[in-house]
């Protein structure tokens, strides 16, 4: 019961916290300026781990997909199809955001949360500034442009990945895997994987930013409340990537 | 002038401000002094609406705060300056862009003017040549001086100082209550400063208030603090007299 009640409490805090942040901006100028650094610090910053592992998780699948499908009867082009499948659907969405919770949560948390205890959100407030909308309003929207991009981005990274890994191990040679590729490609899997992975960075970043901007205590609480972020953002992110992926799939 | 009317305040079942009632002086230095964790900072922090008062009222020259509307509340706080503690300075901004910041927030002026009005109040706390260095490459003394000039550059008419010379060696300590002392006089503003330092206390309070644990014990001006009977305020002295003599 006990556990009910301050779920539900936080639930009710952290929809104060988000309309608080959907507020309108003291200055568009500033919080123009603020997105574009958000954009920079958590999007285009989060490039090179993208790139490394989407090149090698996409070798991989290929990989085992390969020697799980090594069947003279199943044609060769059949692995690019899975894999391409899986990298889709599955894995540059949700693993991706997973990764990215644990990247770019920690760090808008334990930065909020350092704010919180160095008195500098307070000076926000008295200087008339709302400090939630300032704070999170440019992270929450960097992160909801930069991850569909990133997902793309990790998309065709992974099949690159797969693709070197195919022909390099010689398991499945190039031209069959763009036949695999091409192979009944739904464009609707993408609209469906993009849809996701606005979600997911909706939750990674305004869970973050709860956590960091409600942290009472001292600099021990910055990594307990950058930890906590962290974890719920990935709970989160699997409830909702089961329950996205029943109504837009089944 | 600003008036607190019978506030109290209760974190987690533990009083720690009973009804407590003060007037603060317009133009002057008001000092409320007090051991730590007498209740200082959440007197100061519900003075600027930091914390919401659980009973009480707080009026400034006039202006009841519990009857303000959220814009009413947001254009009182274009009308407060405030130095923290610790500074408070945004890590991530520059000397002159963190003065700078509350005009990039609420002024029509040209980046020109916006930069001109920053140096000028980084000339007037005896800074000027370290406009392009962050926060963390500063000394203490330079943050305090930073965050004065931050505090002052909308030209409020209400300053509160959070304890403004902690963590500072002596020297600069004064360097700091001297700073504080002559801006409120030049520009009539009507100054609070929360602080447990008895030089500060002779050097520069003009109205004190003294606080223990929550309540209001005494009020008066620097000449008559020596003759005053209370006596938490009598030991809270007594301590640092010992140190004034061992000094002399």
């Amino acid at each position: 019961m006990l556990f009910i009640d301050s779920s539900l409490s936080e639930v009710g805090k952290y929809c104060r916290f988000m309309y608080q942040v959907v507020s309108r901006p003291e200055k568009w100028s500033v919080f123009g300026r603020r997105l574009l650094e958000e954009i920079n610090k958590l999007g285009v910053d989060s490039l090179g781990i993208v790139t490394l592992i989407s090149f090698f998780i996409g070798a991989v699948i290929t990989i085992q997909v390969a020697n799980n499908l090594d069947n003279p009867f199943i044609p060769k082009y059949t692995v690019a199809f899975a894999a391409r499948e899986t990298i889709v659907l599955e894995f540059s969405a949700t693993i991706v955001c997973l990764i990215l919770a644990g990247k770019v949560g920690s760090n808008i948390s334990s930065e909020i949360g350092t704010m919180r205890i160095t008195e500098q959100i307070d000076a926000l407030d008295i200087m008339g500034i709302n400090s939630a909308a300032y704070l999170a309003g440019p992270k929450i929207l960097a992160m909801i442009l930069s991850v569909p991009v990133l997902v793309v981005y990790s998309i065709f990274i992974g099949i690159i990945g797969g693709v070197m890994a195919g022909s390099y191990t010689g398991l499945v040679p190039l031209d069959d895997f763009i036949v695999g590729l091409h192979f009944t490609f739904k464009p609707y899997y993408i609209a469906y994987t993009l849809f996701k992975s606005t979600l997911f960075a909706y939750i990674i970043s305004s869970v973050s930013s709860y956590f960091g901007y409600n942290l009472r205590g001292g600099a021990l609480e910055v990594g307990k409340a950058s930890t906590r972020s962290v974890v719920v953002s990935c709970v989160l992110i699997l409830m909702v990537n089961l329950m996205v992926t029943q109504f837009l799939l089944s | 002038m600003i008036e607190a009317q019978d506030i109290s305040k209760t974190f987690d079942g533990r009083t720690v401000m009973n009804h407590v009632s003060a007037v603060f002086q317009e133009g002057k230095t008001n000092l409320i002094i007090g051991k730590s964790g007498s209740g200082k900072t959440v007197l100061l922090k519900s003075l600027v609406g930091l914390y919401d008062a659980d009973s009480g009222d707080i009026l400034y020259d006039g202006r009841s705060v519990r009857r303000m509307g959220r814009k009413g509340r947001q254009a009182l706080r274009q009308e407060i300056g405030m130095i923290f503690q610790g500074s408070a300075l945004f890590d991530s901004l520059t000397v002159e862009e963190n003065v700078r910041f509350p005009l990039d927030m609420f002024s029509n002026l040209s980046l020109y003017d916006r930069r001109q009005t920053a140096r000028r109040c980084l000339r007037r706390v005896n800074l000027d040549k370290a406009d392009n260095l962050y926060p963390a490459q500063i000394s203490g003394g330079m943050q305090k001086r930073v965050a004065i000039a931050r505090a002052i550059v909308q030209g409020p008419r209400y300053l509160f100082c959070d304890e403004p010379n902690s963590g500072l060696d002596p020297v600069t300590a004064s360097v700091i209550d001297d700073l504080i002392s002559q801006i409120t006089h030049e520009s009539g503003i009507t100054t609070i400063i929360n602080t447990h330092d008895m030089n500060s206390v002779f050097s520069i309070g003009e109205h004190i208030v003294f606080i223990e644990q929550g309540n209001k014990l005494w009020d008066g001006t620097q000449d008559t603090i020596l003759q005053s009977n209370c006596p938490e305020l009598i030991s809270f002295m007594a301590s640092a007299r010992r140190l004034m003599e061992i000094g002399k």
